[in-house]
């Protein structure tokens, strides 16, 4: 009763909160897509929690067109202040292609955009996440080490359940003998994205960088992935895409298969990018949109106000939910079928010689 | 649209992070805790198997036992029944030997007892005999006390020797 009670008092406090900030009457001008292309995007500060005045300062380091190095703190440019560095002029360029991004200026006023790689909050939060999964991974090591063949509980026995149903559920299923050789990078990509993917849930700051909603980090992920599936593919694989399976006039004098084949090659780890930063792009997007939408309903009158509240709070919060399922199933999603895409380039053939050998 | 360009910085360190972090935890991480888990799950694999066959011996040990009881009950009745055929035996041994025993014991006994009854008739004769000799010598003493029967006798008795003659 008392619970119920409480959970009543929140939902008609959620409800008139809005109401007395609409009574203070504070105007301005509401740009929603501005404002959710800001918080999906890249950044060169960290906003300190609850402020969007004051931001964390992050290094930047930008190579100047006359190719020397330079390192200085992202507060001496933030609200477009220009800072000049050994006798060049930087600051964050406010329009144009280059909107956003710390540019030089030249003597004759144009912009140049300088090879950039500051360290940003994506970059930052990239590195907490690295860290993160770097602690677990060795606090296992650790437990191992120090207590033998004993069982971790609680948080560990988490971190090994997960690794366990990575491990046995999925690597050992398609690359069988071949599983240790290819756990190093598949385990250490499904704790990364899974990381990542909570942490930008989190909303303040060791969190909050929608990471892998960009799309330079599932790039780089399905770029790996690629890389390592044409590296390491046996004859097997390179006779599928070239010589595959099929009548002789798909694939001579006009070869269609093989260019089909070959296109696959590119659409598969594409189509691994873009699933995982689409789906939780979308995911951070939407729950962005349910809160705006207070702020845009705040015209119609404060009635009208108190019910968009209390709805986009409820679908945001089960939005969010929905998002913390979404964080593990693409982090598996990715693992699964990067583990599928190698075993199909390193295992292929083996299984059909075993047939093979049992036919015969 | 800037969220659809990558941006070089973040491609630099992703590649960077997850090339750093592949070559760590690939190497000191990910294999040692596959083996732990591996080597647990064997230990615990041991362990019951182990367990079971600890219980099958303990299973075949309690019918074992149960063998060897059945057996010892069977050997103690067998005992039993040996000793009660053995006792009466004994005790039948016994019967004879001592109605054997008794049997000779009278029979010595009637030998003796017979042997003291002759004894006691023929002094009884004796005694008897000496008695009526003393009986006849006091009758005949007082008899003769005087001289006329005293001669009477010897008369009666020449006479008789007379007659017989």
């Amino acid at each position: 009763m008392k619970r119920v009670l409480a959970i009543l008092m929140l939902i008609v406090a959620m409800a008139a909160m809005p109401v007395a900030a609409y009574a203070s009457g504070e105007e301005g001008e509401l740009n929603p897509q501005e404002i959710i292309f800001e918080h999906l995007g890249d950044a060169y500060g960290w906003e300190v929690p609850f402020s969007h005045e004051h931001r964390i300062p992050l290094p930047i380091i930008v190579n100047d067109n006359s190719g020397s190095w330079h390192l200085f703190s992202s507060a001496r440019v933030s609200g477009g202040e220009s800072f000049t560095d050994d006798g060049v002029t930087y600051k964050i360029a406010a329009s144009g292609d280059y909107e956003g991004k710390v540019v030089q200026v030249l003597a004759d006023g144009s912009e140049y955009r300088p090879c950039d790689i500051s360290i940003t909050k994506d970059v930052c939060a990239l590195f907490i996440a690295s860290l993160l999964v770097l602690w677990m991974a060795f606090a296992l090591v650790r437990f191992y080490k120090k207590k033998g063949m004993k069982a971790p509980r609680r948080g560990l026995g988490a971190a090994e359940m997960l690794v366990d149903f990575i491990y046995s559920g999925v690597l050992k299923d398609s690359l069988k003998e071949k599983a240790p050789k290819y756990a190093g990078y598949l385990l250490t990509v499904f704790f990364l994205i899974f990381f990542m993917n909570l942490l930008g849930l989190i909303v303040i700051f060791p969190g909050g960088a929608n990471l892998t909603g960009n799309i330079a980090v599932t790039l780089v992920l399905a770029v790996c992935t690629f890389l390592i599936t044409n590296i390491k593919g046996n004859k097997h694989y390179w006779k599928d895409i070239f010589w595959p399976d099929v009548p002789l006039w798909l694939k001579f004098p006009l070869p269609i298969m093989p260019l089909i084949e070959v296109f696959g090659m590119f659409t598969k780890p594409a189509a691994l990018c873009i699933r995982l930063f689409a789906n939780m792009m979308g995911g951070h997007m939407i729950v962005m949109v349910l809160t705006l939408l207070i702020f845009i309903f705040a015209k119609f009158g404060a009635a009208v106000l108190s019910a968009t509240t209390l709805v986009s709070m409820a679908f945001s919060l089960f939005m969010l939910l929905l998002d913390v399922l979404i964080s593990f199933i693409q982090a598996y999603v990715f693992t699964m079928l990067s583990t599928l895409f190698i075993s199909l380039a390193v295992c292929g053939g083996e299984e059909e010689k075993k047939v093979g050998l049992t036919e015969n | 649209m800037e969220l659809f360009t990558p941006d070089f910085g973040l491609v630099f360190w992703m590649f960077v992070a997850v090339v750093l972090m592949c070559v760590i935890l690939g190497k000191f991480a990910w294999p040692y805790i596959i083996k732990s888990m591996g080597d647990r799950a064997d230990l615990i694999d041991k362990g019951v198997l182990y367990a079971q066959e600890a219980k099958e011996q303990l299973d075949n040990a309690k019918s074992e036992a149960d063998k060897f009881v059945l057996e010892a009950k069977k050997q103690q009745s067998e005992i039993l029944r040996e000793a009660a055929r053995m006792k009466a035996q004994i005790i039948e041994e016994a019967k004879e030997a001592a109605s054997l025993e008794a049997q000779k014991v009278m029979d010595a006994a009637k030998v003796a007892i017979e042997q003291e009854r002759k004894e006691a008739e023929l002094q009884f004769r004796n005694e008897v005999s000496s008695f009526a000799i003393q009986i006849a010598e006091k009758l005949l003493r007082d008899r003769m006390a005087d001289k006329n029967a005293q001669s009477q006798l010897v008369e009666k008795l020449l006479d008789e020797i007379e007659t017989k003659n």
